[in-house]
């Protein structure tokens, strides 16, 4: 590490940056509907905590734009057990959710479209392709990304990430660690838990060796010990839904979830969710809710559409329907009860093995179901994600299933969270006009 | 001739509008090639309606269809989903699945007794399973739209068409054409083509018999015939297949005013 590059990240990150992304904050904070470009009359006032968000997500790639030279670098998957890298001191840039920030701001065909021309499949992955292009071009809309020390992909969320990794790991020659997590199809089995500890205890040596330090087991436990606040209070904020009218819809939740997945083991990340569960608390005393009209509640499977979510919200808030919960951000918050900083490597197995897309389909349709019968929800719209095949595989039989053995009205959407060439608008918005009608038969 | 309320579908190929009396009986219906400038095309329409009719004060107008929005005459818009299936329930007074093929999607509607939508697929994003994929194939064989259905129907044998792409088919028609292959038995793969992947939409929200028939493709005999075989159902057809969405949207202004 350099120092160089240590005074520059002073300079840059401390010294300029935070203070500036603050005061922007803060000027934000006073006028809130200035600073928002949805639609008020039909939503409600975007949610205070929203300039905090912008503040924590700038600052991150912030950090990560002067991070090279001065901390240890390294990539990982969404799913990633990610608490040994935090206590080891590693700035973490998560490819996909840098992905989702160029979805949402409407850069991923020109992005992606550098991995195609380079002899990328469109047919692999938006997030895959966005982050292939942008490492093969330099093209990003946050300024520049760290070039990684470390890459650790966790095959829970799905096995591309097991050939995207290894693409990376070749294009920066860096080491690459591997965590395979076995399915779960009903409960994880004793020696698929020991199989994954081991690899995590395998792990570490190397992450110690390439953070050139030794891992501090006390400092490990009280960075599990803050990621399970942190999914804790996203849980409890997730479950606020229940409220009717909902305080938070899943638009916002798609929004403020950055921080659950991207800065994990943090105590900002923590005290950020305390903030905006206080928020949503004094909405549901004062009676605000997501959508002003609040007269039908849905369910939002799979990820989002991160390109068309002003859309989607607007286009349904104005039929009086809030989209209240949804089994993807529900992911992030439903492990927090398995991890123990106790029992650091052993509960970190177990978190990391029982993600939704590691477990069988059967487990996603009784997640649903939970969901419709807890939220008091009138029907659920399936996204069927062109990208994520884990995420989408078994819809049109949970769609099915929902509709003629549970009476629940369901929608199937076709779209890709990332590309907007897979989705079609016009067809979108007769689906959903249709399922509004149907709704209100 | 005592019209109540009116109903018009704006398609991606056809306009058509339709008159109901009080009691909901279809008096006058008209149906034109669309016209890209739709608000001009509406009021000549209810140009020709005013010569049949006392007045056309009062009375409400619903537009469905793709081009719904563009009909600033009508008093609201309602999806041709919901349209279709009430159109359809009220001519044939029963539930079942509906089968809508139009010029630029299709759809199956499960219809419950009571006529309400229980749920509903629309092809995917390609033309397959459309009226447009055999309305291209008609343009490249050189055969009448009109014709196509008993062209199929004369055949004696039949190919297969293995591409569902519409385009892909073409290349495919093109080249059974240099093989020689006669235009009939083409004809006949292209409807088995086309009604498989329809088929297929319909047993994804599964096939609750009986099974009915809306849109204007089903007046062509061949479709009905090869859906009948690939689904071992029997099809049921209203008088007007292709008014069901202006028809349903009608009704929906006759329960306005009552």
């Amino acid at each position: 590490m350099g120092l160089t590059d240590s005074l520059k990240y002073y300079w840059n990150v401390k010294a300029m940056g935070q203070p500036f992304l603050h005061w922007q904050r803060r000027q934000a904070e006073r006028n809130p509907k200035v600073s928002s470009r949805w639609r008020t009359d039909i939503l409600s006032p975007p949610l205070r905590i929203g300039a905090r968000t912008k503040e924590l997500v700038s600052r991150h790639y912030l950090e990560g734009r002067y991070a090279s030279g001065h901390r240890p670098v390294a990539w990982v998957t969404s799913g990633g057990p990610v608490e040994i890298l935090q206590a080891l001191g590693f700035y973490v840039l998560y490819p996909e959710n840098h992905g989702a920030l160029c979805g949402a701001r409407r850069a991923v065909i020109d992005i992606s479209s550098e991995a195609e021309n380079s002899g990328y499949s469109i047919d692999i992955c938006s997030y895959a392709r966005t982050d292939i292009g942008s490492v093969l071009s330099g093209k990003t809309p946050v300024g520049r990304l760290p070039k990684p020390d470390l890459l650790l992909a966790c095959t829970n969320i799905c096995q591309t990430v097991l050939h995207w990794y290894r693409v990376l790991a070749r294009h920066f020659k860096v080491p690459l660690i591997l965590i395979d997590t076995p399915f779960v199809y009903t409960k994880a089995s004793d020696h698929a838990l020991k199989y994954v500890k081991k690899q995590l205890e395998n792990s570490i040596p190397i992450c110690e060796r390439v953070a050139a330090r030794t891992l501090d087991y006390r400092r490990l436990k009280e960075v599990i010990k803050l990621s399970k606040d942190a999914a804790e209070l996203w849980l409890e904020i997730i479950g606020r839904g229940r409220h009717r009218p909902a305080p938070i819809s899943v638009f916002d939740q798609f929004i403020h979830m950055a921080p659950i997945v991207e800065m994990r083991g943090k105590k900002e990340t923590v005290d950020f969710y305390a903030a905006l569960l206080k928020e949503l608390d004094e909405n549901i005393s004062r009676g605000i809710g997501a959508v002003r009209n609040e007269r039908k509640r849905l369910l939002w499977d799979n990820l989002p559409i991160w390109y068309r979510l002003r859309y989607l919200a607007e286009n349904l808030g104005e039929h009086g329907i809030s989209v209240v919960a949804s089994t993807y951000t529900n992911a992030w918050g439903e492990l927090a009860p398995l991890m123990n900083q106790e029992k650091p490597l052993e509960s970190m197995a177990r978190t990391y093995i029982y993600p939704i897309l590691n477990q069988g389909t059967k487990y996603k349709l009784d997640t649903m179901k939970r969901m419709v019968e807890e939220f008091q929800l009138d029907g659920v719209i399936l996204h069927s994600d062109r990208s994520c095949k884990p995420y989408s595989i078994g819809q049109i039989d949970q769609r099915n299933k929902l509709i003629q053995e549970y009476g629940i009205p369901a929608l199937l959407l076709e779209a890709d969270h990332d590309d907007p060439r897979a989705y079609s608008e016009e067809q979108v918005a007769s689906r959903l006009a249709s399922f509004v009608e149907m709704l209100d038969d | 001739m005592k019209i109540a309320a009116l109903g018009i579908d704006v398609g991606s190929t056809t306009v058509k509008m339709t008159a109901v009396n009080a009691a909901g009986e279809m008096l006058w219906h008209h149906l034109e090639t669309v016209d890209p400038r739709v608000e001009k095309q509406v009021d000549s329409f209810l140009n020709k309606l005013q010569d049949d009719v006392d007045s056309l004060k009062d009375i409400p107008l619903i537009a469905t269809g793709y081009g719904r929005n563009l009909v600033h005459q009508a008093v609201k818009k309602v999806t041709e989903i919901t349209c279709h299936a009430k159109g359809v329930y009220h001519q044939l007074g029963r539930g079942g699945t509906l089968v809508d093929i139009g010029g630029q999607d299709s759809k199956a509607i499960v219809i419950g007794d009571q006529g309400q939508v229980i749920d509903f697929a629309m092809n995917d994003k390609c033309a397959a399973g459309t009226g447009r994929f055999l309305e291209h194939s008609a343009a490249r064989m050189q055969v009448p739209i009109a014709e196509m259905g008993s062209v199929a129907l004369s055949a004696k044998e039949e190919v297969a068409i293995s591409s569902t792409c519409t385009v892909f088919a073409e290349s495919e028609i093109i080249s059974m054409i240099a093989h020689g292959v006669a235009v009939e038995p083409i004809l006949m793969g292209l409807h088995r083509s086309l009604i498989r992947r329809v088929v297929a939409m319909v047993r994804s929200v599964g096939l609750v018999p009986p099974l009915l028939l809306s849109g204007g493709v089903v007046k062509n005999p061949a479709i009905r015939k090869v859906i009948e075989e690939e689904t071992k159902e029997k099809v049921f057809l209203p008088e007007h297949p292709q008014l069901m969405g202006a028809y349903g949207a009608a009704l929906f202004a006759l329960k306005m005013i009552e």
